[in-house]
């Protein structure tokens, strides 16, 4: 766990009562007149009510999810300033996704696990894992490396939609140990559209698997617009398999938080599997590689501008009067500490041993994994001898 | 039951119900394997005696049955999955090359995949399309797969035990023609080591390398070489990755001629690989290069021409006479 990343996170709970399920998801379907996308905090700030959701948060738990956005968009903007300085070699940007992110982040147990992709940088936030770690693979020193049990936290799936699988099959264990844990698998509106993430929708029904698919629809597929994988809404889809589908305002993090809390119950309950489309938008390029002013025009973004997911929450936080100058001065500087020290974490991270190259392809050893580090370690020693005169 | 005869077919069932009983972590996957004990009675009466919890039956999706598998290996346990048929196992190359190859890797060791995929393979049974190959190669050549094969029912008894208590994500190819070959099996043995290769049959004069289906060929072709006065070795490889290249090398040492022998197409095949190695490591010791016997490089034929596609103990021979001609 970092020291920054403390807010509140739900205690696990080993209830001995009967467990009561957030009533939302089965009463959505019976209502086809309700709004399609779950909202409790307007772009504009407004606080409002949804029959099915409701959400009663301590100020401190709403600082706490302002804390975390604003600290995640400073540690993302850092790290893309890093790979403009070619310090990383890439960097996959979640700018605009923060209220997805630390909303259903937040919403999770400690021994809850989590499948993310490669952008889930808020979640990662949220479960305790060092910013710094997420940045390894981005510079090219490791695939990952970090111990995704230490904070039931996977590895970053490049592979789109492989770990929605995962997930399930993870899931399905949990309920073979009797755990009420439940399984979280993000995914984008791109992978929707992956055989796998169909499959896992398949497994998941059928053995009633405790796992919430938190599917993060940024509206972009690198340069395919949404339309480009579906004819229907994605969280429609969830019908066709048998489980409940919910479309939530991405960008609001208390509709996120509320919507995800509501699924995972249901999980935990043992009432099968979830799928929570967060309706949000990739407000920067698909990866530091990308260059969006190809495929997509300007008021496109400006227009999930005034949608901001940092920015009404503030608007909210001072209209209330839960923050004022000193704490969001007191938060400025926590940002620029963790800029500054993303920064020298980066700068001062060392490149791996070339014999790394050898390390932990097996578990139990390869006698030709073997025989080619001795004759590589053979042929580089060789330089080392001409070197040495 | 310490010494029975049995088909390899019995002996693999066997082998899964001794890992059931005796880890609660192992669990059996795929599509058949319950009611029907599958469509080779590989998992028969495994579902009744261990419950739809431990032996499941799986929606027909190839890559989701290894993607679950990988996540339920995440959790602890140690899923044993079976592919229907050889030719059905693409939809999962992909969680099988990208993800359950890999993650051990991915995590600098902190995740380990102790996976088994059961893949029957090969030819010889008259079957339709996809029913009858033998993909190993594509598997072998996978950095963080180990790939065997046993020849026979004792191996298939030790291979599989030592298989699903590997750490590693192994590929087991069963040679589906030998699955109601009989041999004895000793369940209280010491196996030797999985990945080691054996000598099946002793000879003095060339060294045939083979694994699954083929040794038995292998065997009889060395049968009717001794009847021409000529000694044959049969390596029983067993084996694909790694390779036992340190006992291919001894035998050839001795015999100074190899001919490396499999169902698969020979372009690029394990034979490639071992003539390439073996010629490095015993170029002076050769009197003849390594040949290879095994498919062309043509679809699987339809199973009226697979008697002639197949490697058999003429075409094994052929090539003994060949290698013997140099």
């Amino acid at each position: 766990m970092t020291v920054e990343s403390t807010a509140a996170r739900s205690k696990p709970r080993r209830s001995s009562g009967k467990r009561t399920t957030t009533s939302g998801a089965r009463k959505r379907s019976q209502s086809a007149a309700r709004p399609e996308l779950v909202q409790l905090l307007t772009p504009e700030g407004e606080r409002v009510e949804h029959p099915d959701y409701s959400l009663d948060l301590t100020p401190d738990e709403l600082r706490g999810l302002y804390r975390d956005m604003v600290l995640t968009r400073r540690f993302d903007a850092e790290a893309t300033a890093l790979q403009r300085q070619g310090e990383l070699g890439l960097w996959a940007s979640l700018l605009g996704q923060e209220a997805a992110q630390i909303g259903s982040g937040r919403a999770l147990r400690d021994d809850d696990y989590v499948f993310p992709t490669y952008r889930e940088h808020g979640v990662a936030w949220c479960r305790g894992v060092d910013p710094t770690n997420l940045l390894g693979m981005f510079r090219g020193v490791n695939n990952g490396g970090w111990d995704p049990y230490s904070n039931n936290f996977h590895l970053y799936t490049i592979v789109i939609g492989s770990q929605a699988l995962h997930a399930t099959g993870y899931a399905m264990g949990v309920a073979k140990d009797g755990a009420d844990s439940a399984v979280i698998a993000y995914f984008g509106d791109g992978a929707s559209s992956q055989g796998d993430v169909a499959e896992a929708f398949t497994f998941s029904a059928v053995y009633n698997a405790p796992v919430v698919f938190f599917c993060q629809n940024n509206q972009w597929a690198i340069s395919e617009p949404t339309e480009k994988q579906s004819r229907v809404p994605i969280y429609q889809r969830a019908a066709g398999f048998g489980f409940p589908g919910v479309r939530v305002d991405g960008n609001d993090v208390l509709a996120v938080l509320a919507v995800t809390r509501a699924a995972l119950e249901r999980a935990r309950a043992g009432e099968g599997p979830t799928l929570v489309e967060a309706f949000t938008y990739r407000m920067g390029a698909h990866t530091t590689s990308d260059d969006p002013t190809r495929y997509r025009k300007d008021a496109e973004r400006e227009e999930w501008e005034a949608k901001d997911p940092i920015l009404r929450l503030r608007t909210y936080l001072e209209k209330e009067g839960l923050v004022d100058a000193d704490w969001l001065a007191g938060l400025d500087r926590e940002s620029d500490a963790l800029a500054l020290r993303v920064r020298e974490a980066i700068r001062t991270m060392p490149d791996p041993d070339t014999m790394a190259i050898f390390e932990n392809v097996y578990a139990d050893g390869h006698a030709l994994v073997d025989e080619e580090r001795a004759q590589f370690a053979e042929y580089l020693a060789s330089f080392a001898d001409e070197e040495g005169r | 039951m310490a010494n029975t005869k049995m088909p390899m077919a019995k002996a693999l069932n066997e082998s899964l119900r001794k890992a059931l009983e005796t880890d609660p972590k192992v669990l059996i996957m795929g599509e058949d394997v319950g009611k029907l004990g599958g469509v080779f009675r590989i998992t028969d009466g495994l579902q009744k005696d261990f419950g739809e919890e431990r032996v499941i039956d799986t929606p027909l999706a190839e890559s989701g049955i290894v993607g679950t598998a990988i996540g339920m290996a995440l959790r602890g346990y140690r899923p044993v999955v079976e592919i229907q048929f050889d030719g059905f196992v693409f939809p999962a190359y992909d969680q099988i090359v990208t993800q359950l190859a890999k993650m051990h890797a991915r995590a600098l060791g902190k995740v380990k995949l102790p996976v088994v995929v059961r893949i029957p393979y090969g030819g010889g049974i008259g079957a339709v399309e996809h029913h009858s190959e033998s993909p190993e190669a594509l598997f072998a050549h996978v950095a963080g797969l180990k790939c065997v094969s046993p020849s026979n029912a004792s191996d298939a008894y030790w291979m599989m035990q030592q298989a699903i208590a590997s750490d590693d994500p192994v590929i087991f190819f069963e040679p589906k023609r030998r699955y109601w070959d009989k041999g004895e099996v000793d369940t209280e043995a010491i196996p030797g080591p999985l990945h080691g290769a054996v000598i099946a049959r002793e000879g003095t004069d060339l060294t045939l390398a083979a694994y699954g289906p083929m040794v038995k060929t292998c065997l009889e072709a060395a049968a009717a070489a001794e009847e021409e006065g000529r000694s044959l070795e049969v390596l029983d490889l067993r084996s694909m990755s790694p390779v036992d290249f340190d006992a291919i090398q001894a035998s050839v040492e001795r015999t100074r001629r190899l001919v490396v022998v499999h169902e698969a197409p020979v372009f690029l095949g394990t034979g490639s690989e071992i003539a390439a190695r073996i010629t490095e490591r015993c170029f002076y010791h050769l009197e003849a290069p390594v040949l290879r016997v095994g498919g062309f490089h043509a679809p699987y034929p339809p199973a009226r021409l697979e008697d002639e596609y197949l490697p058999n103990l003429d075409r094994v021979l052929d090539a003994v006479d060949r290698a013997l001609a140099y």
